[in-house]
Protein backbone atom coordinates (compact mmCIF):
# COMPACT_ATOMS: atom_id res chain seq x y z
CA UNK A 1 0.00 0.00 0.00
CA UNK A 2 1.31 3.33 -0.94
CA UNK A 3 0.52 6.51 1.06
CA UNK A 4 1.92 10.37 1.12
CA UNK A 5 2.40 11.94 4.07
CA UNK A 6 2.85 15.82 4.56
CA UNK A 7 4.73 16.64 7.62
CA UNK A 8 4.71 20.59 9.11
CA UNK A 9 4.62 21.74 5.39
CA UNK A 10 5.63 25.54 4.83
CA UNK A 11 5.11 26.96 1.02
CA UNK A 12 5.46 29.95 -0.27
CA UNK A 13 6.96 31.82 -3.32
CA UNK A 14 10.51 32.72 -2.46
CA UNK A 15 10.72 34.22 0.79
CA UNK A 16 6.87 34.98 1.18
CA UNK A 17 5.63 32.02 3.13
CA UNK A 18 1.70 31.39 2.43
CA UNK A 19 0.81 28.35 4.66
CA UNK A 20 2.47 27.28 7.07
CA UNK A 21 2.80 23.86 9.81
CA UNK A 22 0.50 21.72 6.78
CA UNK A 23 0.42 18.20 8.19
CA UNK A 24 -1.39 15.48 6.24
CA UNK A 25 -1.58 12.13 4.92
CA UNK A 26 -3.40 10.32 2.02
CA UNK A 27 -4.11 6.91 1.64
CA UNK A 28 -4.20 4.45 -1.35
CA UNK A 29 -7.36 5.02 -2.93
CA UNK A 30 -8.15 8.25 -1.32
CA UNK A 31 -10.21 10.75 -3.40
CA UNK A 32 -8.62 14.57 -1.69
CA UNK A 33 -10.03 17.42 -2.89
CA UNK A 34 -7.96 20.57 -2.17
CA UNK A 35 -10.10 23.80 -2.58
CA UNK A 36 -8.76 27.04 -2.29
CA UNK A 37 -8.94 30.44 -3.78
CA UNK A 38 -6.54 31.77 -5.94
CA UNK A 39 -3.44 32.61 -4.60
CA UNK A 40 -3.80 30.55 -1.30
CA UNK A 41 -1.19 27.98 -2.59
CA UNK A 42 -3.10 25.00 -3.91
CA UNK A 43 -0.59 24.70 -7.13
CA UNK A 44 2.36 25.32 -4.96
CA UNK A 45 1.28 22.16 -2.40
CA UNK A 46 0.81 20.25 -5.34
CA UNK A 47 3.99 20.86 -6.97
CA UNK A 48 5.93 20.48 -3.81
CA UNK A 49 4.05 16.86 -3.08
CA UNK A 50 5.26 16.17 -6.87
CA UNK A 51 9.04 17.36 -6.00
CA UNK A 52 8.66 20.17 -8.99
CA UNK A 53 9.92 22.38 -5.98
CA UNK A 54 11.18 22.05 -2.35
CA UNK A 55 9.27 23.19 0.37
CA UNK A 56 10.45 25.81 3.32
CA UNK A 57 10.51 23.93 5.64
CA UNK A 58 8.75 20.17 6.77
CA UNK A 59 9.15 17.21 4.70
CA UNK A 60 7.09 15.26 2.39
CA UNK A 61 7.36 11.18 2.27
CA UNK A 62 6.02 9.19 -0.54
CA UNK A 63 5.53 5.86 1.02
CA UNK A 64 5.80 3.04 -1.37
CA UNK A 65 5.44 5.04 -4.27
CA UNK A 66 8.27 5.38 -6.91
CA UNK A 67 7.96 8.88 -9.01
CA UNK A 68 7.29 6.92 -12.17
CA UNK A 69 3.72 5.68 -10.60
CA UNK A 70 1.97 9.34 -10.11
CA UNK A 71 0.24 10.49 -13.63
CA UNK A 72 -0.08 14.62 -13.50
CA UNK A 73 -2.40 17.09 -15.27
CA UNK A 74 -0.78 20.68 -15.07
CA UNK A 75 -2.67 23.34 -14.94
CA UNK A 76 -3.03 25.05 -19.00
CA UNK A 77 -0.09 27.10 -19.69
CA UNK A 78 1.14 28.76 -22.91
CA UNK A 79 3.53 25.77 -25.06
CA UNK A 80 5.54 27.27 -27.02
CA UNK A 81 3.22 28.97 -30.00
CA UNK A 82 4.15 26.94 -32.85
CA UNK A 83 5.62 23.62 -31.06
CA UNK A 84 5.12 21.17 -33.89
CA UNK A 85 3.93 17.85 -32.30
CA UNK A 86 0.65 15.68 -32.97
CA UNK A 87 -2.07 14.84 -30.05
CA UNK A 88 -0.76 11.37 -30.43
CA UNK A 89 2.57 12.15 -29.79
CA UNK A 90 1.50 13.89 -26.90
CA UNK A 91 -0.40 11.31 -24.99
CA UNK A 92 2.50 9.18 -25.76
CA UNK A 93 5.14 10.63 -23.75
CA UNK A 94 3.11 9.70 -20.87
CA UNK A 95 4.73 6.76 -20.60
CA UNK A 96 8.29 8.19 -20.78
CA UNK A 97 8.39 7.97 -17.32
CA UNK A 98 8.18 3.94 -17.33
CA UNK A 99 10.23 3.84 -20.34
CA UNK A 100 13.80 3.67 -18.67
CA UNK A 101 16.73 3.77 -21.14
CA UNK A 102 14.22 2.02 -23.65
CA UNK A 103 14.44 4.56 -26.56
CA UNK A 104 11.21 3.57 -28.04
CA UNK A 105 7.24 2.76 -27.08
CA UNK A 106 6.38 -0.53 -27.31
CA UNK A 107 3.01 -1.49 -29.17
CA UNK A 108 1.55 -2.19 -26.26
CA UNK A 109 1.87 0.75 -24.79
CA UNK A 110 0.87 2.66 -28.78
CA UNK A 111 -2.54 0.13 -27.35
CA UNK A 112 -2.95 2.17 -24.05
CA UNK A 113 -2.76 5.35 -25.46
CA UNK A 114 -5.27 4.95 -28.11
CA UNK A 115 -7.31 3.54 -25.29
CA UNK A 116 -6.67 6.89 -23.29
CA UNK A 117 -7.22 8.85 -26.34
CA UNK A 118 -10.63 7.07 -26.66
CA UNK A 119 -11.43 7.53 -23.21
CA UNK A 120 -11.41 10.93 -23.24
CA UNK A 121 -12.91 11.52 -26.29
CA UNK A 122 -10.22 12.71 -28.44
CA UNK A 123 -8.92 9.59 -30.69
CA UNK A 124 -10.36 11.36 -34.01
CA UNK A 125 -8.12 14.31 -33.00
CA UNK A 126 -4.66 11.75 -33.03
CA UNK A 127 -3.13 13.48 -35.89
CA UNK A 128 -4.25 16.67 -35.51
CA UNK A 129 -2.07 19.45 -34.41
CA UNK A 130 -1.96 20.30 -30.73
CA UNK A 131 -1.63 24.23 -31.10
CA UNK A 132 -4.72 23.63 -33.45
CA UNK A 133 -7.18 22.38 -30.41
CA UNK A 134 -9.65 24.24 -29.27
CA UNK A 135 -8.47 25.07 -25.17
CA UNK A 136 -10.83 22.11 -23.84
CA UNK A 137 -9.21 19.53 -26.38
CA UNK A 138 -5.62 20.76 -25.34
CA UNK A 139 -7.07 19.52 -21.65
CA UNK A 140 -8.28 16.33 -22.27
CA UNK A 141 -4.97 15.61 -24.64
CA UNK A 142 -3.32 16.44 -21.40
CA UNK A 143 -5.30 14.24 -19.18
CA UNK A 144 -4.81 11.28 -21.80
CA UNK A 145 -1.77 11.75 -21.19
CA UNK A 146 -1.94 11.60 -17.59
CA UNK A 147 -3.67 8.32 -18.16
CA UNK A 148 -0.82 7.30 -19.60
CA UNK A 149 1.51 7.84 -16.95
CA UNK A 150 -0.66 7.08 -13.77
CA UNK A 151 0.36 3.68 -11.76
CA UNK A 152 -0.89 4.72 -8.54
CA UNK A 153 -2.23 8.26 -7.73
CA UNK A 154 -3.46 10.75 -10.45
CA UNK A 155 -2.65 14.52 -9.50
CA UNK A 156 -4.91 16.97 -11.03
CA UNK A 157 -4.75 20.50 -11.24
CA UNK A 158 -7.88 22.48 -11.98
CA UNK A 159 -8.88 19.86 -14.58
CA UNK A 160 -12.00 20.88 -15.57
CA UNK A 161 -11.01 24.54 -16.24
CA UNK A 162 -12.22 25.45 -20.33
CA UNK A 163 -14.32 22.43 -20.29
CA UNK A 164 -18.27 22.64 -20.85
CA UNK A 165 -20.20 20.97 -17.98
CA UNK A 166 -20.64 17.50 -20.56
CA UNK A 167 -17.14 17.13 -20.92
CA UNK A 168 -16.12 17.82 -17.40
CA UNK A 169 -18.67 15.60 -16.08
CA UNK A 170 -16.99 12.94 -18.84
CA UNK A 171 -13.50 13.82 -17.37
CA UNK A 172 -15.02 12.93 -13.62
CA UNK A 173 -16.56 10.04 -15.01
CA UNK A 174 -13.10 8.73 -15.83
CA UNK A 175 -11.14 9.58 -12.82
CA UNK A 176 -13.99 8.10 -10.81
CA UNK A 177 -13.45 4.91 -12.62
CA UNK A 178 -10.12 4.79 -11.51
CA UNK A 179 -10.37 6.00 -8.36
CA UNK A 180 -12.76 2.75 -8.06
CA UNK A 181 -9.87 0.65 -9.32
CA UNK A 182 -7.67 1.74 -6.39
CA UNK A 183 -6.03 4.91 -8.07
CA UNK A 184 -5.58 7.38 -5.32
CA UNK A 185 -6.66 10.89 -6.54
CA UNK A 186 -5.80 14.21 -5.72
CA UNK A 187 -7.78 17.29 -7.16
CA UNK A 188 -7.50 20.71 -7.28
CA UNK A 189 -9.71 23.08 -7.40
CA UNK A 190 -10.97 26.84 -7.43
CA UNK A 191 -13.84 27.73 -5.30
CA UNK A 192 -15.93 28.84 -8.37
CA UNK A 193 -16.05 25.71 -10.14
CA UNK A 194 -16.80 23.40 -6.85
CA UNK A 195 -20.48 23.24 -7.32
CA UNK A 196 -20.51 22.41 -10.80
CA UNK A 197 -18.19 19.33 -10.81
CA UNK A 198 -18.33 17.87 -7.12
CA UNK A 199 -18.76 14.39 -7.57
CA UNK A 200 -21.94 14.23 -7.72
CA UNK A 201 -22.16 10.91 -8.08
CA UNK A 202 -19.79 10.16 -4.41
CA UNK A 203 -20.15 11.64 -0.94
CA UNK A 204 -17.12 9.87 0.19
CA UNK A 205 -14.14 11.82 -1.00
CA UNK A 206 -12.34 14.15 1.77
CA UNK A 207 -12.50 17.98 1.42
CA UNK A 208 -9.13 19.29 2.32
CA UNK A 209 -10.07 23.05 3.30
CA UNK A 210 -7.00 24.94 2.07
CA UNK A 211 -6.43 28.40 2.94
CA UNK A 212 -10.08 29.21 2.40
CA UNK A 213 -13.46 28.85 3.92
CA UNK A 214 -15.28 26.02 2.11
CA UNK A 215 -16.35 23.46 4.45
CA UNK A 216 -17.66 20.11 2.71
CA UNK A 217 -20.42 20.06 0.89
CA UNK B 1 29.29 14.40 -46.55
CA UNK B 2 29.91 17.50 -43.94
CA UNK B 3 26.46 18.37 -45.47
CA UNK B 4 24.89 15.77 -43.25
CA UNK B 5 26.22 17.54 -40.12
CA UNK B 6 24.48 20.95 -40.91
CA UNK B 7 21.21 18.73 -41.39
CA UNK B 8 21.57 17.22 -37.59
CA UNK B 9 21.60 21.03 -36.71
CA UNK B 10 18.19 21.43 -37.98
CA UNK B 11 16.63 18.59 -36.62
CA UNK B 12 18.14 19.03 -32.89
CA UNK B 13 17.24 22.78 -32.87
CA UNK B 14 13.72 22.56 -34.02
CA UNK B 15 13.01 21.86 -29.93
CA UNK B 16 15.53 24.18 -28.50
CA UNK B 17 13.44 27.28 -27.16
CA UNK B 18 16.55 29.23 -27.83
CA UNK B 19 17.69 29.54 -31.31
CA UNK B 20 20.19 31.94 -30.73
CA UNK B 21 22.29 29.42 -28.14
CA UNK B 22 23.76 28.18 -32.04
CA UNK B 23 24.60 31.61 -32.51
CA UNK B 24 26.21 31.92 -28.84
CA UNK B 25 28.03 29.00 -28.78
CA UNK B 26 29.87 29.35 -32.17
CA UNK B 27 31.00 32.49 -30.82
CA UNK B 28 32.70 30.71 -27.74
CA UNK B 29 34.05 28.18 -29.92
CA UNK B 30 35.50 31.32 -32.03
CA UNK B 31 37.25 32.39 -28.78
CA UNK B 32 38.59 28.59 -27.94
CA UNK B 33 40.07 28.51 -31.31
CA UNK B 34 41.73 31.86 -31.35
CA UNK B 35 43.35 30.82 -27.64
CA UNK B 36 44.05 27.46 -29.33
CA UNK B 37 45.57 28.68 -32.19
CA UNK B 38 47.81 31.36 -30.05
CA UNK B 39 49.10 28.41 -28.12
CA UNK B 40 50.30 27.12 -31.44
CA UNK B 41 48.47 23.97 -31.13
CA UNK B 42 48.28 22.32 -34.51
CA UNK B 43 44.90 20.25 -34.34
CA UNK B 44 42.78 22.53 -32.52
CA UNK B 45 39.36 20.63 -33.05
CA UNK B 46 39.56 19.11 -29.74
CA UNK B 47 40.67 21.99 -27.84
CA UNK B 48 37.67 24.16 -29.16
CA UNK B 49 35.35 20.80 -28.83
CA UNK B 50 36.03 20.66 -25.15
CA UNK B 51 35.46 24.44 -24.61
CA UNK B 52 32.33 24.60 -26.19
CA UNK B 53 30.70 21.58 -24.59
CA UNK B 54 31.68 23.35 -21.58
CA UNK B 55 30.04 26.11 -22.21
CA UNK B 56 27.00 24.69 -23.55
CA UNK B 57 26.35 22.15 -20.40
CA UNK B 58 26.99 25.86 -18.43
CA UNK B 59 24.72 27.65 -19.95
CA UNK B 60 21.87 25.04 -20.25
CA UNK B 61 22.81 24.61 -16.43
CA UNK B 62 22.45 28.17 -15.39
CA UNK B 63 19.56 28.65 -17.32
CA UNK B 64 17.01 27.70 -15.52
CA UNK B 65 18.36 28.83 -11.77
CA UNK B 66 20.98 31.81 -12.10
CA UNK B 67 19.52 35.43 -11.66
CA UNK B 68 20.45 36.30 -15.07
CA UNK B 69 17.92 34.75 -17.75
CA UNK B 70 19.35 32.27 -20.35
CA UNK B 71 18.96 34.72 -23.07
CA UNK B 72 20.86 38.02 -21.18
CA UNK B 73 23.71 35.44 -20.53
CA UNK B 74 23.74 33.90 -23.71
CA UNK B 75 24.40 37.66 -25.11
CA UNK B 76 27.08 38.23 -22.75
CA UNK B 77 28.90 35.22 -23.42
CA UNK B 78 28.98 35.73 -26.89
CA UNK B 79 30.09 38.69 -27.16
CA UNK B 80 32.77 38.27 -24.43
CA UNK B 81 34.31 35.60 -26.52
CA UNK B 82 34.10 36.43 -29.89
CA UNK B 83 35.77 39.81 -27.81
CA UNK B 84 38.56 37.81 -26.26
CA UNK B 85 38.88 35.70 -29.15
CA UNK B 86 39.37 38.75 -31.40
CA UNK B 87 41.51 39.93 -29.39
CA UNK B 88 44.00 37.25 -28.60
CA UNK B 89 44.38 36.99 -32.08
CA UNK B 90 45.44 40.14 -32.38
CA UNK B 91 48.09 40.26 -30.22
CA UNK B 92 49.78 37.11 -30.23
CA UNK B 93 48.86 36.27 -34.09
CA UNK B 94 51.60 34.28 -36.08
CA UNK B 95 50.17 34.32 -39.35
CA UNK B 96 50.62 37.77 -41.72
CA UNK B 97 47.02 37.58 -43.12
CA UNK B 98 45.35 38.27 -39.31
CA UNK B 99 42.04 39.70 -41.59
CA UNK B 100 41.86 36.75 -43.53
CA UNK B 101 42.04 34.60 -40.67
CA UNK B 102 39.40 36.26 -38.94
CA UNK B 103 37.29 36.47 -41.84
CA UNK B 104 37.73 32.51 -42.28
CA UNK B 105 36.54 31.97 -38.76
CA UNK B 106 34.25 33.92 -38.80
CA UNK B 107 32.54 33.17 -42.43
CA UNK B 108 33.41 30.07 -43.16
CA UNK B 109 35.84 28.81 -45.59
CA UNK B 110 36.32 30.08 -48.82
CA UNK B 111 36.09 27.25 -50.61
CA UNK B 112 34.90 23.28 -49.46
CA UNK B 113 38.48 22.18 -51.05
CA UNK B 114 40.55 24.08 -48.03
CA UNK B 115 39.64 21.17 -45.59
CA UNK B 116 42.13 18.84 -44.94
CA UNK B 117 40.83 15.24 -45.15
CA UNK B 118 41.24 14.22 -41.64
CA UNK B 119 39.11 17.29 -40.48
CA UNK B 120 36.73 15.81 -42.96
CA UNK B 121 36.62 12.27 -40.96
CA UNK B 122 36.36 13.39 -37.90
CA UNK B 123 32.98 15.22 -38.50
CA UNK B 124 31.59 12.27 -40.73
CA UNK B 125 32.14 9.71 -37.61
CA UNK B 126 31.36 12.69 -35.29
CA UNK B 127 27.87 13.59 -36.92
CA UNK B 128 27.39 10.09 -37.36
CA UNK B 129 27.72 9.49 -33.55
CA UNK B 130 25.22 12.94 -33.13
CA UNK B 131 22.64 11.35 -35.20
CA UNK B 132 22.54 7.86 -32.85
CA UNK B 133 22.63 9.71 -30.09
CA UNK B 134 19.51 11.81 -31.39
CA UNK B 135 17.29 8.72 -32.54
CA UNK B 136 18.40 6.44 -29.51
CA UNK B 137 16.89 10.22 -26.94
CA UNK B 138 13.92 10.99 -29.44
CA UNK B 139 11.36 10.31 -27.44
CA UNK B 140 12.84 11.68 -24.47
CA UNK B 141 13.91 15.16 -25.86
CA UNK B 142 10.48 15.53 -27.54
CA UNK B 143 8.59 15.14 -23.52
CA UNK B 144 11.20 17.33 -22.16
CA UNK B 145 11.19 19.93 -25.11
CA UNK B 146 7.09 20.02 -24.96
CA UNK B 147 6.51 20.01 -21.63
CA UNK B 148 9.51 19.75 -18.84
CA UNK B 149 7.86 19.80 -15.56
CA UNK B 150 5.48 16.68 -16.46
CA UNK B 151 8.72 14.83 -17.82
CA UNK B 152 10.22 15.03 -14.65
CA UNK B 153 7.01 14.18 -12.56
CA UNK B 154 7.00 10.97 -14.62
CA UNK B 155 10.32 10.45 -13.66
CA UNK B 156 12.35 10.99 -16.25
CA UNK B 157 16.35 12.54 -15.76
CA UNK B 158 15.89 16.02 -16.91
CA UNK B 159 19.02 16.96 -15.76
CA UNK B 160 21.11 14.78 -17.46
CA UNK B 161 19.30 14.75 -20.82
CA UNK B 162 19.55 18.56 -20.84
CA UNK B 163 23.27 17.42 -20.14
CA UNK B 164 23.36 15.59 -23.28
CA UNK B 165 21.32 18.09 -25.65
CA UNK B 166 23.55 20.52 -24.84
CA UNK B 167 26.55 17.94 -26.03
CA UNK B 168 24.76 17.39 -28.84
CA UNK B 169 24.66 21.12 -29.92
CA UNK B 170 28.01 21.54 -29.17
CA UNK B 171 29.53 19.42 -31.05
CA UNK B 172 27.01 20.27 -34.67
CA UNK B 173 28.01 23.99 -33.94
CA UNK B 174 31.92 23.03 -33.82
CA UNK B 175 31.20 20.78 -36.76
CA UNK B 176 29.20 23.74 -38.71
CA UNK B 177 31.86 26.02 -37.88
CA UNK B 178 34.28 24.90 -40.18
CA UNK B 179 31.21 24.97 -42.82
CA UNK B 180 29.41 28.30 -42.60
CA UNK B 181 31.88 30.01 -40.03
CA UNK B 182 30.63 31.12 -36.69
CA UNK B 183 28.42 33.72 -37.94
CA UNK B 184 26.30 31.81 -39.66
CA UNK B 185 25.64 28.82 -38.13
CA UNK B 186 22.04 30.01 -36.33
CA UNK B 187 21.37 30.38 -40.28
CA UNK B 188 22.11 26.99 -40.89
CA UNK B 189 19.94 25.80 -37.34
CA UNK B 190 17.02 28.01 -38.13
CA UNK B 191 15.99 27.88 -41.08
CA UNK B 192 15.45 24.41 -42.19
CA UNK B 193 13.15 24.05 -38.25
CA UNK B 194 11.36 26.94 -39.52
CA UNK B 195 10.25 25.46 -43.10
CA UNK B 196 9.58 22.31 -41.84
CA UNK B 197 7.30 23.78 -39.51
CA UNK B 198 5.28 25.82 -41.84
CA UNK B 199 3.87 22.91 -43.75
CA UNK B 200 4.47 20.22 -40.53
CA UNK B 201 2.44 19.36 -38.01
CA UNK B 202 3.56 16.66 -36.29
CA UNK B 203 7.03 16.45 -34.47
CA UNK B 204 8.27 13.44 -36.15
CA UNK B 205 7.24 14.90 -39.70
CA UNK B 206 9.08 17.98 -39.06
CA UNK B 207 12.28 16.76 -37.86
CA UNK B 208 12.56 14.29 -40.54
CA UNK B 209 11.67 17.24 -43.21
CA UNK B 210 14.09 20.18 -41.71
CA UNK B 211 16.89 16.92 -42.02
CA UNK B 212 16.12 16.02 -45.62
CA UNK B 213 15.71 20.14 -46.53
CA UNK B 214 19.27 21.29 -44.86
CA UNK B 215 20.83 18.29 -46.26
CA UNK B 216 19.66 19.50 -50.01
CA UNK B 217 19.98 22.76 -49.30
CA UNK B 218 23.71 22.25 -48.18
CA UNK B 219 24.45 19.90 -50.99
CA UNK B 220 23.18 22.59 -53.52
CA UNK B 221 24.61 25.44 -52.00
CA UNK B 222 28.21 23.64 -52.03
CA UNK B 223 27.58 22.53 -56.20
CA UNK B 224 26.51 26.20 -56.71
CA UNK B 225 29.31 27.47 -54.61
CA UNK B 226 31.74 25.04 -56.42
CA UNK B 227 30.43 26.16 -59.98
CA UNK B 228 30.03 29.80 -59.25
CA UNK B 229 33.42 30.45 -57.15
CA UNK B 230 31.27 32.11 -54.21
CA UNK B 231 32.01 31.13 -50.78
CA UNK B 232 30.76 27.96 -49.62
CA UNK B 233 28.94 29.54 -46.07
CA UNK B 234 26.73 31.96 -47.76
CA UNK B 235 25.72 30.54 -50.53
CA UNK B 236 24.44 27.55 -48.33
CA UNK B 237 22.81 30.33 -46.07
CA UNK B 238 21.08 31.93 -49.26
CA UNK B 239 20.29 28.92 -50.97
CA UNK B 240 18.14 28.19 -47.43
CA UNK B 241 16.09 31.19 -47.32
CA UNK B 242 15.12 31.05 -51.02
CA UNK B 243 13.96 27.29 -50.02
CA UNK B 244 12.51 28.81 -46.70
CA UNK B 245 10.94 31.26 -48.79
CA UNK B 246 9.00 28.24 -51.33
CA UNK B 247 8.00 26.40 -48.02
CA UNK B 248 6.53 29.61 -46.49
CA UNK B 249 4.13 30.20 -49.42
CA UNK B 250 3.76 26.14 -49.47
CA UNK B 251 2.43 26.55 -45.99
CA UNK B 252 0.09 29.06 -47.16
CA UNK B 253 -1.39 27.60 -49.98
CA UNK B 254 -1.73 24.20 -48.10
CA UNK B 255 -3.45 26.03 -44.92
Amino acid sequence: MHKIICENLSLGYGDKVIVENLSFSVNAGDYLCIVGENGSGKSTLIKTILGLRSPIEGRIILDGLAKNEIGYLPQQKDFQRDFPASVREIVLSGFQGSCGFRPFYSRREKELAFEAMRKTNIHELAKRCYRELSGGQQQRVLLARALCAVKKVLVLDEPVTGLDPEASLKMYDVVNELNHQGVTVINVLAVPFCPLCFNRRRNDCNVFVFAGSYSRP
Amino acid sequence: MIAMCSSLLGVILVLKNFSFIGDGLSHVAFGAMAAASVMNINNDMPVVLGVTVLCAVLLLRTGNKSSIKGDASLAMLSGGSLAVGYMLMNIFSTSANLSGDVCTTLFGSVSILTLEPSEVWLSVILSISVMGIFAFFYNKIFAITFDEEFAQVSGLNVERCNVITALIVAVVIVLAMKLVGSLLISALVIFPALSAMRVFKSFKSVAICSLIFSTVCALAGMIISILAGTPVGSTIVITDMAAFGIFYFAGKVLA
